[in-house]
């Protein structure tokens, strides 16, 4: 499988944060749905290492469930293993031993949220003048004369 | 007596940190993947189970490119 690196900068940003926040991670990676490298923490020979690694470790995650696989966390001896989804894009991360994996998945979907085109607002509704009541005053008459 | 009040202390500590030790290792040695799914579900999978073995193989080599 290739994997190509095209440097997004706004995804650049999102993984900049999330090394600012996050103690725990130490390497990242942000990748579409094919592969294709966005951001990273690292240089690009790793990055598509990475990339291709956490592609893989999701698609066979994926397929063994009929539902949709959104995270996955690998504790291995001496680190751990993180993948994210959404709806376009995965981030794939490592940790030392022992990391507190809420956390992690806590700050790696912050990252990619931060990444996703914002929605559209929705057009307010106009809202119609409210129908004038209809008129019960009269005016007064001088009946009486 | 004070040498067997020392000697009960000293298997007391002993014991507490081969205990502590053992729980170590044994935690190290525990490769696991755990899979949440969009239903709420998770699914785990631990070093042994034959789910496990192209997972974590994966896993390693994301880990081991992380590393360089």
């Amino acid at each position: 499988m290739s994997v190509s690196v095209n440097r997004v900068p706004p995804a650049a940003d999102a993984l900049a944060h999330l090394t600012e926040i996050s103690t725990q991670v130490e390497a990242a990676v942000v990748l579409d749905r094919e592969g294709a490298v966005q951001a990273a923490t690292v240089d690009d020979e790793r990055a598509a290492r990475i990339a291709r690694a956490a592609l893989e470790l999701f698609r066979q995650a994926d397929a063994q469930r009929d539902q949709d696989l959104v995270q996955l966390d690998a504790t291995l001896g001496d680190g751990s293993v993180f993948v994210v989804r959404d709806e376009e894009r995965l981030i794939a991360a490592t940790t030392g031993a022992g990391p507190t994996a809420g956390l992690v998945f806590y700050d790696l979907k912050s990252a990619l949220r931060s990444l996703a085109a914002p929605k559209p607002k929705p057009k307010p509704r106009t809202r119609r003048a409210p129908a004038k009541p209809a008129s019960t005053s009269r005016k007064k008459t001088d009946e009486s004369t | 007596m004070r040498a067997r009040k020392a000697l009960a202390v000293g298997a007391a500590i002993g014991s507490a940190v081969g205990a502590v030790m053992l729980r170590r290792r044994s935690g190290r040695s525990r490769d696991r993947v755990e899979l949440y799914f969009d239903d709420g579900s998770l699914v785990t999978f631990a070093q042994g189970s034959p789910e496990a073995v192209p997972l974590l193989l994966h896993a390693r080599e994301l880990l081991a490119a992380a590393r360089g």
